[in-house]
């Protein structure tokens, strides 16, 4: 019940007590003494009817004693004005998204706006989101420690930023979920469940913000986009660890409840019309996700967004990924001519998917000599080992003698 | 909250400049210091400022084992130097960056906003 209670209210008060006190430190204690408590008395006493409220009237309480201690110890006694009137029992204001947009202030660090996401929304403890990002605790430690200090001192406000700023915050809460839910995807299950454990902890975030900004079609999307890509998860990995491309993942291991959902969401953003780029990239998703196999899957619906992504954020990523959906709609050849003059630009020269996806076209137009060529370029610059495990089977098929 | 601004120009585009540390070829409507000293002395948000005299003139001060010793130039020893400062007085660091990015320096140079230990 308490492990309930963590999960569901941690945020809600963390962000209360930082708004009542002005200090992170302060806040992030006296939430965890709240739990204690309720940890030590429950189990006796009962649950009480409201646990968020009985958490957060005991979370405040001390708070309060606390800096009312602090403010007669520094004989400071006009400071307790601000703590105002006594609150009602189980009074609980909800600051997460002021809590959110904080985190996120461009005045810090892209790590440092992770870590203080996981550990004062999401309620990740530092030893978790050490594990999770691979550095000792020490180390993260250090990196909150940092970006507290820095929000204090420079002065990093607490709060919904006003209009003229929202566009670009409300961009970089959804940018840093959405690394944190990539972060976890591309951790295969078995080698780190902890970094694994980090998508769930962005859906869980987004889901979040879809209630805080219903009027925001772009968490929305994401939201979407992020079940649609978390639905397939099993599939994407087979027995040995090894990467299933989308066309040969098993589909009936797709999560049908989870993409009905997504989908659901996907429509209400849309009826928005406010399109944007995790809109578009979630549609996308939804038209793979509901197609029976790959040949039935609507290519040309597919051509079609990612000719208005490449409108939204033309960069040479979302154009290779046109140029795939062009090789599915309209024939390996068609794909390769736009791969060929998106190499010709010299942009994505250090990127793998460039040579495999042309590898891959190569392949499919039975040009073996040259997809075994581009296949070694990419096997020199890719990543994990499940991706190069199956760009060397690849390799081996061209490489085979053919009659 | 207080917070000193630093107006940090690049050596090599400094060279031959004017009194003022101008860089050379910027564009008038680009180093109208002036009008953004205006502005922000209107809005009640800047304090004080002066434009600073170039490295060669500074000295700096430091004291080893109780004796001071003093050394022509500049501590650290980088392509950007300071070339005037303002202390700001603004509501929190949106507000600091905000009066700070008008500064028509910010857009050939840098400026930098240290918070005041307060």
């Amino acid at each position: 019940m308490v492990a309930t209670a963590y999960t569901d209210d941690w945020g809600r008060i963390v962000a209360m007590l930082i708004r009542l006190a002005g200090d992170w430190e302060l806040a992030e204690e006296c939430a965890q003494d709240a739990f204690a408590a309720a940890l030590a008395r429950w189990p006796t006493e009962g649950i009480p009817d409201r646990p968020g409220g009985w958490l957060a009237t005991t979370a405040r309480n001390r708070a309060v004693d606390r800096l009312r201690r602090s403010a007669v110890e520094a004989g400071k006694l006009r400071d307790l004005s601000r703590l105002g009137e006594p609150t009602p029992v189980g009074y609980f204001p909800d600051e997460r998204l002021e809590l959110m947009f904080t985190c996120v202030h461009p005045a810090l660090t892209k790590e440092a706006q992770v870590a203080l996401m996981l550990r004062y929304l999401a309620g990740l403890r530092t030893a978790e989101i050490a594990r999770a990002f691979l550095v000792s605790e020490h180390t993260m430690g250090q990196r909150l420690f940092r970006a507290k200090s820095r929000i204090r001192h420079a002065r990093i406000p607490f709060r919904i930023p006003p209009a003229q700023l929202l566009p670009e915050r409300l961009s970089a809460v959804l940018a840093v979920l959405y690394l944190l839910f990539n972060e976890g995807y591309a951790a295969t299950a078995g080698t780190n469940l902890v970094t694994a454990g980090l998508s769930g902890e962005a859906i869980r975030l987004a889901r979040l913000l879809t209630t805080l900004m219903p009027a925001e079609p772009e968490a929305r999307g994401l939201l979407a986009l992020m079940l649609l890509h978390d639905a397939r998860r099993s599939s994407r990995i087979d027995q040995h660890g090894d990467l299933v491309i989308l066309a040969e993942q098993d589909r009936s291991a797709w999560d049908r409840t989870q993409i009905a959902e997504a989908v659901a969401l996907l429509e209400e953003a849309l009826a928005q019309r406010r399109p944007g780029t995790y809109q578009v990239q979630a549609a996308i998703a939804a038209v793979h996700a509901e197609a029976p196999d790959t040949a039935a899957t609507d290519w040309p619906q597919i051509v079609g967004l990612y000719a208005q992504l490449a409108r939204l954020a033309p960069t040479p990523v979302v154009e290779l990924n046109r140029a795939v959906a062009v090789a599915m709609a309209d024939g390996p050849g068609a794909g390769l001519a736009l791969v060929d003059r998106l190499a010709a630009t010299g942009e994505l020269n250090d990127y793998y998917l460039l040579p495999a996806t042309r590898a891959d076209l190569l392949r499919r137009l039975g040009r073996h000599s040259e997809a075994a060529v581009a296949y070694r370029r990419a096997l020199e610059l890719c990543g994990t080992d499940a991706e190069h495990r199956y760009l060397r089977r690849r390799l081996r098929e061209v490489s085979a003698p053919t009659s | 909250m207080k917070y000193l601004m630093l107006v940090c120009v690049n050596r090599s585009a400094d060279e031959g400049a004017g009194d003022l540390g101008r860089p050379v070829g910027a564009a008038p409507d680009e180093i109208d210091v002036d009008s953004w000293v205006e502005e922000m002395d209107g809005r009640g948000v800047r304090l004080l400022g002066e434009a600073i005299r170039p490295e060669s003139d500074s000295t700096t001060v430091r004291v080893r084992d109780g004796k001071v010793l003093l050394t022509d130039g500049p501590y650290a020893e980088t392509k950007d130097v300071i070339a005037g400062f303002d202390v700001l007085d603004c509501a929190d660091l949106d507000e600091a960056v905000e009066v700070a990015s008008k500064h028509p320096m910010a857009r050939s140079n840098v400026v930098e906003l240290r918070p005041f230990w307060e």
